[in-house]
C-alpha cells in the first residue's frame, strides 16, 4: 500500500491501463485456494438477480443528487438563501464555495488571483479530500444524473445491437485538462465554462430553460449513440480535478478478495470500469483493496455485488473502535 | 485498453446467436487501442475547434451588452466571470440575467436589458458587486454615483415628448409592463411594479423625473433655438453624472424608447464617445474623458 501504490493509481486515473501486479503472499495463496472452487456463474444466478433488482444506494444518491440541486433552486425562488449561485461558484450560509477547476480557469484567463474564489475552492478541496473527490460526480453533479439516464437508453439500444459503445482512451481526459487551461491563459476567454454541461444544467436548475440546454441534449445523444459515459469517462477535467484531489480520501469503496466470486456484474455497472480491474480473478494484489482514486462513490457496484465483496467505508473508523 | 468492457473471463462461451448480424472484422488488442487514441484525438480537435466558433458574438459585437455595475473591461469581464448567476440572485428588481448560448463564450454571463428592467440602485449597496466571487464586477466602487456601465443618449429625439411639450398622464408603459422601480416617496424599501404607478406631467419628464443619480446626470432644459426650441418645449440633457444604470430608458413612454443607454461608452461632453473595451487595466472603468 504506501507511496508507490498511490502513484500507480494516479497514474491509472491520469489514462495508464491497470496492469497487472505480482499479489502478495496472501493474496497469492487466497487466489490459489479459489482456484477451481469458485462458485460458477449459473449456480450464483438467484444472488445476481436479487442484486441486480438492489437500488439501496442509487435511490439514496439520487436523493442526494436531486436535494443538492433543489436548494439552490429552493434558494432563489423561495428565497431560503441556504445555498446561493450554481455549481461553478455558491455560498452555503454565506460562505464562498467555487469550483476547483472552473476557478483555475478563471483566474488563468484573466491572470489574476482573486481571494474569494481561491477560499471557495481550498474550502471545496478540503470538503471533497475527505467525502472522496468524485463523490461530487455522482452525488452531486446533475449532468451525471441525466447521464445516467442516458446511459440506461444506450445500454438497453446496445443489448438489441442498435448501437455500440466506441470507447475513446482515457488518457485523452489530461488532454482536455491542460487543453483547456492552456486556451484560457492564451485566449481570456474560458471555453471550458461555455461548454460545462454542468454549469449549463446548474444555472437552469436555478434560472430556467436556455437554449444552452440544446448542448446538454447533443452530448447525451452522442453517448447514447456513440460512446457511453463520454462526457464523465473522457473529457470532464472537473471530474479529473477532483479525483486527484480526494485520491487519499477515507471514504471510500473497498474490495474483499475472499468474498468475491469474480462474475463481473460490478465491472459492467461501473461508470469508470478501470477501477474494478482489481475484481478480475487473479488480479488483486492484496486481500483486501481500496477501489482507485477515479472511483465515483456511486454504490452502483455496491448494489449489484452479488456476495457482498464490493463495500462502502469510512477508513481510521474501525481503528478507532 | 483493458478499461472497455473486455469479455468476462468466466462467462460462458459464446452465447448463441440470436440474430445474425453482418460481423465486424475482429480487430487485434493493439488495433483496438489504436483507434480508442484516434477517437480521442478527434473529440479533442472537434472541442478545441468549438473556440474560434464560440467566440464569433464576442469577436463581431453581435450584441452590445449593458454590464451589471462595476463590470471590468469587456474582455477582462468576460475572462474573469465564472457564470454562477449569484449577482442575478441578490439584485432586488431581477433587472440582471445571464446571456445565453446565442452568445457564444458568453453564455451564462450577466447583463441588463434595460428597456426591459433597469437597475435602478434600490438595493443601495451594489449588491451585486458585493456577490460577485471573482471580481468581474469590481469591488473597487462603493457607491452608486460611481458606477460607469455606459451613458444615456438621446437616440430619438423626434420621438421624446419633452422635445413636443407634450404631457404624460397615466402609466409610464402601459398596465402590462411588468417592469419594477423604486418610488422613494410611496415605500423606500420595495420597489412597485411602474405599472401600478400613475403620472400626472404637464410636460413629460419622466426620465429626468426618475433618475436615481439626479441632476449631476440628466437635467430637464430649454429645448435650445437651434433644434427648433420655442416656448414649453424642453429636452433632457445628459450630463457627466451618467452611471448609465437605464433607469431613463426604461421608463421613457415612447415606443422604442427616446433615450437608450450606449453600452460602455463613456461620457465625452455632449456627444460621448463609443468605447469598446479591449484588454485594459484593472479598474480602470468610472474613469471619464473629457
Amino acid at each position: 500500500m504506501g507511496m508507490p501504490r498511490l502513484l500507480d493509481q494516479l497514474a491509472i486515473v491520469l489514462g495508464r491501463a491497470p496492469e497487472k501486479r505480482a499479489p502478495s503472499p496472501e493474496a497469492a495463496a487466497m487466489h490459489a485456494a479459489k482456484r477451481g472452487k469458485g462458485m460458477k456463474k449459473h449456480e450464483l444466478q438467484a444472488e445476481i438477480d436479487e442484486a441486480a433488482a438492489n437500488h439501496t444506494w442509487r435511490n439514496r444518491r439520487w436523493a442526494a443528487l436531486i436535494g443538492i440541486n433543489l436548494l439552490f433552486t429552493l434558494s432563489y425562488w423561495v428565497d431560503i438563501q441556504i445555498l446561493e449561485g450554481s455549481l461553478t461558484a455558491s455560498r452555503l450560509l454565506g460562505f464562498h464555495l467555487a469550483d476547483v477547476y472552473s476557478s483555475f480557469l478563471v483566474m488563468l484567463a484573466q491572470r489574476h488571483v482573486a481571494v474569494n474564489l481561491v477560499i471557495g475552492a481550498v474550502t471545496v478541496t478540503l470538503v471533497w479530500a475527505f467525502v472522496g473527490g468524485r463523490s461530487f460526480c455522482a452525488w452531486v453533479c446533475p449532468y451525471h444524473l441525466v447521464a445516467e439516464w442516458a446511459e440506461m437508453l444506450h445500454l438497453a439500444l446496445a443489448k438489441r445491437g442498435w448501437v455500440r459503445d466506441h470507447p475513446l482512451h482515457r488518457g485523452v481526459r489530461v488532454a482536455f485538462w491542460i487543453g483547456f487551461a492552456a486556451l484560457a491563459l492564451l485566449t481570456g476567454h474560458t471555453l471550458f465554462l461555455a461548454l460545462n454541461p454542468i454549469g449549463v444544467l446548474s444555472r437552469a436548475v436555478v434560472y430556467g430553460a436556455s437554449l444552452a440546454l440544446l448542448w446538454v441534449a447533443l452530448l447525451l445523444a452522442f453517448e447514447v449513440v456513440y460512446a457511453r459515459r463520454a462526457w464523465c469517462r473522457y473529457v470532464c477535467p472537473i471530474g479529473l480535478t477532483y479525483g486527484v484531489l480526494g485520491a487519499k480520501a477515507p471514504i471510500r469503496v473497498t474490495y474483499d478478495l475472499e468474498s468475491c466470486a469474480h462474475e463481473g456484474e460490478c465491472r459492467k455497472v461501473c461508470e469508470v470500469p478501470h477501477v474494478l480491474d482489481l475484481t478480475i480473478k487473479g488480479r488483486a494484489e492484496e486481500t483486501k483493496l481500496d477501489v482507485g482514486p477515479d472511483c465515483t462513490r456511486c454504490g452502483l457496484c455496491v448494489d449489484v455485488c452479488p456476495t457482498g465483496a464490493l463495500r462502502y467505508e469510512l477508513k481510521g473508523v474501525k481503528r478507532l473502535l | 485498453m483493458s478499461d472497455a468492457q473486455q469479455p468476462e473471463p468466466e462467462a460462458p462461451a459464446a452465447e448463441p446467436a440470436k440474430r445474425t448480424r453482418p460481423t465486424r472484422p475482429r480487430l487485434s488488442r493493439q488495433q483496438e487501442q489504436r483507434r480508442t487514441i484516434l477517437r480521442g484525438a478527434l473529440a479533442a480537435a472537434v472541442l478545441f475547434a468549438l473556440q474560434p466558433l464560440a467566440a464569433i458574438p464576442i469577436v463581431r459585437r453581435l450584441r452590445d451588452r449593458l454590464r451589471p455595475p462595476g463590470a471590468l473591461d469587456e474582455e477582462r469581464f468576460l475572462a474573469a466571470c465564472i457564470k454562477c448567476g449569484q449577482c442575478v440572485q441578490v439584485c432586488p428588481v431581477q433587472a440582471i440575467v445571464l446571456a445565453d448560448a446565442d452568445e457564444g463564450l458568453g453564455v451564462g454571463v450577466p447583463y441588463v436589458d434595460a428597456r426591459s428592467q433597469a437597475c435602478d440602485f434600490s438595493c443601495d449597496a451594489l449588491s451585486c458587486i458585493l456577490a460577485c466571487p471573482t471580481g468581474a464586477l469590481s469591488h473597487e466602487l462603493k457607491m452608486k454615483e460611481e458606477v460607469r456601465m455606459g451613458v444615456a443618449r438621446l437616440a430619438r429625439p423626434e420621438a421624446c415628448l419633452a422635445r413636443r411639450g407634450e404631457p404624460l398622464r397615466g402609466t409610464a408603459r402601459g398596465p402590462d409592463f411588468p417592469g419594477l422601480l423604486r418610488y422613494e416617496d410611496v415605500d423606500r424599501w420595495t420597489p412597485m411594479p411602474v405599472a401600478t404607478h400613475g403620472y400626472d406631467r404637464a410636460v413629460c419628464d419622466l426620465c429626468v423625473l426618475e433618475c436615481p443619480i439626479g441632476e449631476s446626470a440628466l437635467r430637464l432644459v430649454p429645448l435650445p433655438p437651434e433644434d427648433g426650441g420655442a416656448p414649453g418645449l424642453f429636452t433632457p440633457e445628459v450630463h457627466r453624472g451618467c452611471t448609465g444604470c437605464g433607469v431613463c430608458q426604461m421608463i421613457c413612454p415612447a415606443e422604442p424608447a427616446a433615450i437608450v443607454v450606449d453600452a460602455r461608452a463613456v461620457f465625452a461632453g455632449g456627444r460621448h464617445r463609443k468605447h469598446r473595451g479591449g484588454r485594459g487595466e484593472r479598474g480602470e472603468h468610472g474613469e471619464e474623458s473629457s
